[in-house]
């Protein structure tokens, strides 16, 4: 009460001041916007016709921009409808299903947005996997093979029992992911608390290890009795359910992953444990100085950020794939380093930033389907997104955004330390 | 005085400690060579280990080296035994040489297992891996060069799979390979620029920059893989390799001769940057600057060195090397670039630079020891040994963890490494 009545009698800091809204919204939105832009552009440059209206530009000038306009048009284009659908055939599908009760068609125009979802379902998870490193002061490049590892670890579990009825099964094969996750990650984290060694290094060999781990595994102990390298399909009772019929993927891994992005902000900004890994993460001799552990705590970070990047593949293949094959990741784990730099490790940014990255991935597809551009242009415009939010001043001085210079924000402290 | 007795008294029991748990490890050691190996052998029979490679360009031809499996195996172990006894009663000083002897002697007994009633062609085997180190060794090199300025290095893999595409490319184009190697080397050089001053001018943390050069170099090549090379093999993505030189007289010498003077110019150039970054960085003025600016930028600064500059210097020298790395890749080994290809050896050499303690000889040697493991995996298939191959494949990566924790023989990185530098 009398806490509330100090805070109360506060001046209000003017809003100006805060690095608020210009750092957390406003640079980010715009250094996704310049990657698109640049992205846009070497859809341009890697358009035949578009190049060959270049060429006659100066008899020409307007064929040459009408054909550059096309090329991003179709190409952006089939991006943006493969990812989240024709508001044509969304309506289309709401007047057929009032008058008929069908709800196929609806269904049908909704799928791309649902697939985004999907995709964004692992990202959501991933990604607050590498924000709670950050915000605990810690780089968890590992989350690809914390990926792998819980993805075959809830496999296992979900193939493996027979019998059980789902809702013990289920979270045995969710907690199966998320521990798998948890030791792939404590291991780093144990070695940085007690030898200093560096969790980057280390995070990177343990990837290694996972993917050669798990080939194996995939070609020998979880092989499914088929040729192909993959593991058997999981119980329907360890799956996920599906809100819909089967081309719609979308399942209840999405609210799951909202839930525990809500949960991870609670938790580390509401509970004690969250503030002292705040705490070491801003400064770790002060941390110290005031009775914090942080042998502990970074134990505990690199846990919970290898339970969290378990738990993305988990969510995957209980809710998406049911089956582990090599190379199923696509990436997951090193975009979410990408995601948590662009969601400014705040769990509802890093959401925010997943549902982006969600639509990016799984529109890639069709534009490379309908527009004949390589899937690849997506890494292109994530790695320029990446350096546009880690060096705000380029995007400052592009659009001229005039605001008090942030610091360096320095996330790595040399290999050793 | 009572304070510093007491810290002596505490490092002598830490030390003790350390030591009486090394030697049970090599114990343990020893037990698994036993229960892994000897046990698993009969009296009489032999392993043959070929001195001589196929290619003859004029060796000598030396006798295979035969060896009775089960005497030599228990040799092995009685030395590790010995060993450990030495280190729980004595303590040995050198943790470099107790590391190297225990794993020469595992390897070696590992070998004589493997090999046991067949014939193994050992010096074929040393080739393949020099051969296997050499991107390794430079994308160390290029790890040393930058973080003895104390500036992280991650983007090595971005920078490698960009002068691959960049080489082959040009070098297609023109029709003459060195032009490719120029070009790869001039394109390692300025991503490393772009890293260098996205560090220092931009202030992005060193490991995000890294990570972004990453993503942003795995994109663009497959991007124009999948949209150019693909198409246009035979105009875009079929360069030749350079071919092997062999060297007069030095490569007659038996053993030495096959590995290392009958190879192609990245690999003989990447012997001789190793050599020469050791001298530069040890014994010229240029390296103590860079070692001073990587230990304490502000005393470097104070004494005149320009630490900005130093570090664009380095970083971007040490992209060319890397450059190199990558060029080896597709001109210097396939002719051909394909989507991912460096598959993670830019990290690898990472591993290897932290493994050398940041020294370009130890940074090669330990190369060597991953590109041993590398070639070891093919040979298991061969010999049809039921060891997954996928577990040698992790040894290296489990050694650099272990190597990087201090357990044996601490790598303490320059002490600035990964701080920007405000003046």
């Amino acid at each position: 009460m009398t806490n509330n009545a100090v805070e109360n009698k506060k001046p209000k800091i003017k809003e100006k001041n805060k690095p608020g809204f210009t750092e957390n919204f406003l640079v980010p939105i715009l250094a996704v916007l310049t990657g698109l832009i640049i992205g846009g552009i070497v859809i341009v440059l890697s358009n035949d016709a578009a190049i060959a209206a270049w060429g006659n530009f100066f008899q020409s000038p307007g064929t040459a921009i009408k054909a550059s306009w096309d090329a991003i048009a179709t190409g952006y284009g089939a991006l943006f409808s493969g990812s989240l659908g024709k508001p044509a055939d969304m309506l289309a599908g709401f007047q057929h299903y009032s008058a008929t009760g069908d709800n196929k068609l609806l269904l049908k125009a909704f799928y791309p947005f649902t697939e985004s979802l999907v995709t964004a379902t692992p990202y959501i998870f991933a990604g607050l996997a590498v924000a709670l490193g950050f915000q605990g002061g810690l780089f968890n490049i590992g989350a690809e093979g914390q990926f792998y590892i819980g993805a075959l670890a809830s496999a296992y579990v979900g193939y493996k029992i027979v019998g059980l009825p789902w809702f013990i099964h289920l979270p045995l094969a969710l907690l199966g992911g998320a521990a798998a996750g948890a030791v792939w990650g404590a291991i780093p984290g144990f070695l940085k608390a007690k030898f200093g060694a560096h969790e980057v290094v280390n995070t990177i060999m343990m990837n290694y290890i996972a993917f050669r781990l798990s080939d194996w595994l995939l070609s020998g102990p979880m092989k499914s009795s088929g040729f192909r390298p993959v593991t058997p399909n999981i119980e329907a009772s360890a799956e996920l359910p599906r809100f819909f019929a089967d081309p719609l993927r979308f399942n209840w891994g999405f609210p799951l992953a909202l839930a525990v992005a809500v949960l991870v902000y609670w938790f580390l900004f509401k509970t004690t444990l969250g503030f002292e890994i705040r705490a070491v993460g801003a400064n770790p001799d002060a941390a110290k100085y005031s009775g914090m552990s942080v042998v502990r705590n970074i134990i505990l970070i690199m846990t919970l950020s290898g339970a969290l990047a378990g738990l993305a593949g988990a969510a995957q293949v209980l809710g998406t794939d049911h089956w582990v094959g090599q190379g199923f990741s696509a990436g997951y784990g090193f975009d979410s380093i990408a995601l948590a730099l662009l969601g400014k490790s705040n769990p509802f940014g890093v959401v925010l930033a997943a549902i982006l990255f969600g639509v990016l991935r799984s529109g890639a597809t069709s534009m490379q389907s309908l527009a004949g551009i390589p899937i690849h242009i997506i890494s292109i415009i994530q790695g320029l997104v990446i350096i546009f939010i880690a060096a705000p001043a380029i995007i400052r001085g592009i659009y001229r955004i005039r605001t008090g210079s942030a610091g360096a924000t320095v996330l790595t402290r040399g290999w050793g330390k | 005085m009572a304070i510093t007795t007491q810290t002596k008294t505490q490092n002598k029991t830490a030390f003790n400690q350390r030591q009486i748990i090394t030697g049970i490890v090599l114990l343990v050691i020893g037990l698994l060579m036993f229960l892994l190996f000897a046990r698993d052998t009969q009296p009489g029979q032999q392993a043959t280990f070929g001195l001589n490679t196929d290619n003859n360009a004029g060796t000598i031809i030396i006798p295979d080296l035969v060896l009775p499996v089960q005497p030599s195996l228990y040799v092995l172990i009685v030395v590790i035994v010995f060993l450990a006894g030495w280190q729980i009663a004595r303590g040995i000083r050198s943790t470099g040489l107790l590391v190297g002897a225990v794993a020469f002697a595992f390897v070696a007994a590992f070998l004589i297992w493997a090999t046991k009633d067949q014939a193994f062609n050992l010096v074929g085997m040393m080739s393949n891996s020099l051969i296997s180190a050499t991107p390794i060794a430079l994308a160390a090199l290029c790890g040393v060069i930058s973080e003895r300025s104390g500036v992280i290095n991650i983007a090595i893999e971005g920078i490698m799979l960009i002068s691959a595409q960049v080489g082959v490319i040009t070098a297609t184009i023109f029709h003459n390979l060195w032009i490719g190697l120029i070009f790869a080397i001039l394109a390692g050089g300025l991503v490393a620029a772009v890293h260098i001053v996205l560090v220092i001018r931009f202030k992005v943390d060193q490991t995000v920059s890294g990570i972004a050069i990453n993503i942003f170099g795995t994109g663009a090549t497959s991007f124009i893989a999948s949209r150019y090379l693909e198409r246009n093999i035979d105009g875009l993505n079929n360069s030749g390799t350079f071919p092997n030189i062999t060297i007069p007289l030095l490569s007659k010498i038996p053993i030495i001769g096959p590995i290392f003077f009958q190879n192609n110019i990245v690999v003989y150039l990447m012997i001789i940057l190793v050599v020469v970054i050791h001298i530069l960085l040890f014994y010229t003025p240029w390296g103590l600057r860079t070692r001073a600016v990587g230990e304490h930028p502000k005393a470097a600064d104070t004494l005149g060195i320009n630490v900005y500059f130093t570090r664009y210097v380095n970083v971007i020298i040490g992209g060319m090397i890397a450059g190199l790395g990558g060029a080896y890749f597709t001109i210097g080994s396939v002719g051909r670039f394909d989507q991912n290809m460096t598959a993670g050896k830019g990290f690898i050499g990472l591993a290897a630079m932290i493994f050398g303690k940041y020294n370009p000889i130890g940074a090669f040697l330990s190369s060597l020891i991953f590109g041993f493991a590398d070639s070891l995996q093919v040979k298991m298939q061969i010999l049809g040994i039921n060891i997954p191959s996928e577990f040698l494949q992790m040894t290296p990566y489990i050694v650099t963890m272990i190597v990087l924790a201090g357990l044996i023989g601490r790598a303490i990185p320059p002490a600035a490494d990964g701080q920007p530098y405000e003046k």
